[in-house]
């Protein structure tokens, strides 16, 4: 008995070291499970950016599977990823929106101007409203719909090759978006 | 003199710019009552980008913006359940710094309790084991000595 309770403290030590290993493993301690996940979309109503007399509703984002997309010119990470998406706009058939989160008009739309827009549609969310109902916290964020509007995928942070393969082309071929067989291997 | 007035100067402006690092915005309310249920909710909320911050400590961007929908709604006289269920639908448990209890959460709301128990069972336990050693009676012998000892202070 006395023997035996030589060894707690070591035992003690080692569920310390167990719980420590797990909870540092944890992936991704700095992504929030999204709230919107399983969820339809918010409604909204916002301008165009390309087109300020265009008022866009959730009516454009039903109806065909649709990537949302939340960018700003401030945000480096959003032009690391902007090739993906061009990419991506090129290779499928998927309706790709963008969500100019907080964002001066004019540069944004330089920005596509000057690196190609991968977008069929672009949302201007000047205040970052949209973003609240979005749970956005931090471009970019991209969100991928189903065709009734409902929120099947999220993703904090770049689209990148991995995400695409893991991610996003597996859940693709599920809603039916047509994959050009290039974009089958890999971005 | 020069020197004294240089260093009052810098030193206000030390003091100033360590004022200005607090956030502070400056917001109209209708009444103290409404102004002290934003400062509360403020507090409560956890700054969703900056894990160890709260709404009201943060300047991020995201926590700026919550703010102010904090404050649309305390305006738009919401209660603060409905203004916690807003948030949380939004930015899930994470906003809450006392997050419901349910299957995930369930562990850390036990650990507390666990950890009482287990303190309260070693107390037991020592205070049983002192119980139980049989009390010794002294002899006589040793009783005189006892006292002896005792009365010989110094």
């Amino acid at each position: 008995m006395t023997r035996l309770r030589l060894f707690v403290p070591l035992i003690l030590f080692l569920v310390i070291c167990a719980v420590g290993y797990v909870g540092f493993s944890l992936n991704d301690r700095h992504q929030l499970p999204s709230a919107l996940l399983d969820k339809p979309f918010p409604e909204f109503d916002a301008v165009s950016l390309l087109n300020a007399e265009r008022r866009v509703t959730k009516a454009d984002l039903v109806g065909r599977p649709t990537l949302v997309n939340v960018w700003a010119t401030w945000c480096p990470t959003c032009k690391s990823e902007h090739d993906e998406l061009l990419r991506i706009s090129a290779g499928t058939d998927i309706q790709l929106v963008g969500v100019n989160y907080k964002d001066d008009t004019n540069q944004a739309q330089n920005w596509l101007a000057q690196f190609g827009n991968p977008y069929d549609l672009v949302i201007v969310d000047a205040d970052g409203a949209l973003g609240v109902e979005l749970g956005v916290y931090g471009a970019p964020e991209t969100f991928l719909l189903d065709r009734s509007g409902r929120v099947v995928f999220k993703r904090v942070g770049d689209v990148n090759p991995r995400i695409w393969r893991d991610e996003l082309q597996p859940r693709f071929a599920q809603l039916g978006v047509n994959i050009d067989p290039s974009l089958m291997n890999g971005l | 003199m020069t020197m004294r007035l240089g260093l009052i100067v810098l030193l206000t402006c030390l003091a100033s710019a360590g004022h200005g690092a607090s956030t502070v915005d400056v917001l109209a309310f209708d009444s103290e009552q409404q102004e002290r249920r934003y400062k509360a909710l403020i507090d409560e909320f956890r700054c969703p980008k900056c894990l160890n911050t709260n709404l009201s400590g943060s300047d991020a961007p995201i926590a700026q913006d919550l703010r102010r929908s904090v404050y649309r709604l305390v305006r738009e006289g919401q209660t603060d359940q409905q203004i916690r269920d807003f948030l949380q639908q939004r930015y899930g448990d994470f906003v809450l710094y006392k997050p419901p209890f349910a299957g995930r959460t369930a562990f850390i709301w036990l650990i507390p309790i666990g950890l009482l128990v287990l303190g309260v069972a070693v107390l037991a336990a020592l205070q049983l084991r002192v119980r139980r050693q049989p009390e010794v009676a002294l002899n006589e012998q040793d009783s005189e000595r006892l006292s002896r000892l005792l009365a010989d202070d110094d």
